[in-house]
């Protein structure tokens, strides 16, 4: 089972700061003797609509907490954040930007 | 010759300083990014699943304020419990929760107090989360009953006897100012100006072990490197030394499980 997640969004000057955390062990090949355990891609969606694809790799620590700064957006919106490991485990979380 | 030499004392004069405010830039680094959150989120389901023979939650806990009061339980602690007649802390008031409410046995309850980056202890969840509703919070351990009383002196104590293979104390390290471990600095743990802020946030995260750490995790990683065995988890020792340190850090405001090197 996934472990949990947390996230936050807030409206600063016009943009959306979205900061989330995610429960993952990210384990590199070295320390698993070939076998790494990773986050491969995290989807940033609004209103359902995906804003950010990214791809990242076993150099990013253990737990990780990434902000995005979006342009624009409104009291309310949706924001989606969804991780996709390279065992096909997969979270996500919602929040309505504050 | 006299000017490189001058040149090169200087450097280490000041080398230390500087190590120090790149450190406070790391600390202040990774206390933005701190999981600690995640940590009081899986503390919550465990402190709401029922559990043990009793198949009960922790719900009813009484840390201090009442059965099931969270909120500032953790800076009051620790305190004395009358209905045990000794002074806890929160872990040792958790445990003591496990037992009477769940019926677990001591045994069961502690067979793995402290967990490892992989499968954190159900201690270290606990307390992550207990602790979160006391930001905010001035730290006040009890200080009137002769029991809390009687637990800092020992805990003061136990901080400056001389004990095991290297003939070390607490205060053989915290005892005094300017002494470093690598890039940490050394904390004067006697002194309220250098302890408010270490009680203030503490449990905490640390980034070193990829994982949640509990007070009790602390002092008894002290303890090993010592070199003296570690105290038992819940003792009046470790009671001891909490209240002592605590006590030391009063008024301080609790700022939530914080985030270590």
């Amino acid at each position: 089972m996934a472990g949990p997640m947390k996230m936050r969004a807030t409206l600063a000057g016009g943009n959306t700061d979205v900061r989330v955390l995610m429960t993952h062990p990210m384990a590199t090949a070295q320390q698993t003797k070939g076998a790494p355990y990773f986050i491969q891609n995290i989807t940033v969606k609004v209103n359902g609509k995906p804003v950010i694809e990214g791809e990242i790799s076993q150099a990013v620590s253990r737990n990780p907490v990434f902000s995005f700064r979006l342009k624009g957006g409104a009291k309310g919106d949706k924001i989606e954040v969804s991780w996709l490991d390279n065992k096909g485990e997969t979270n996500k979380t919602e929040t309505a930007v504050a | 010759m006299r000017a490189i030499t001058c040149g090169a004392v200087l450097a280490f004069a000041v080398a230390p300083a500087f190590a120090q405010s790149q450190f406070e830039k790391y600390q202040k680094m990774t206390a933005e990014g701190s999981p600690v959150e995640l940590f009081e989120l899986v503390g919550e389901d465990l402190w709401k699943k029922p559990q043990g023979p009793n198949n009960v939650s922790l719900e009813k806990c009484d840390l201090g304020k009442g059965p099931g009061v969270l909120k500032g339980a953790h800076a009051a602690l620790p305190r004395y419990f009358k209905d045990v007649d000794q002074v806890m802390d929160t872990e040792s008031r958790l445990l003591h929760c496990m037992m009477t409410l769940q019926g677990r046995s001591r045994e069961e309850a502690l067979k793995r107090p402290f967990g490892n980056a992989d499968k954190p202890s159900e201690m270290e969840y606990l307390s992550a989360y207990v602790a979160g509703h006391s930001r905010g919070f001035k730290l006040s351990p009890g200080s009137a009953h002769p029991k809390e009383k009687e637990s800092f002196e020992l805990g003061k104590k136990l901080f400056y006897v001389r004990t095991g293979l290297w003939d070390f104390s607490c205060a053989s390290c915290h005892g005094e100012e300017g002494k470093r471990i690598r890039m940490s600095e050394l904390p004067v743990l006697s002194e309220p100006k250098a302890t408010g802020p270490l009680i203030a946030t503490w449990p905490a995260y640390r980034v070193s072990n990829s994982t949640f750490k509990t007070m009790q995790w602390r002092i008894n990683n002290c303890f090993r490197q010592m070199r003296t065995p570690e105290p038992v988890f819940g003792s009046e020792t470790v009671n001891a030394v909490n209240m002592f340190l605590t006590t030391t850090a009063k008024g301080a405001t609790y700022r939530g499980p914080g985030t270590k090197r």
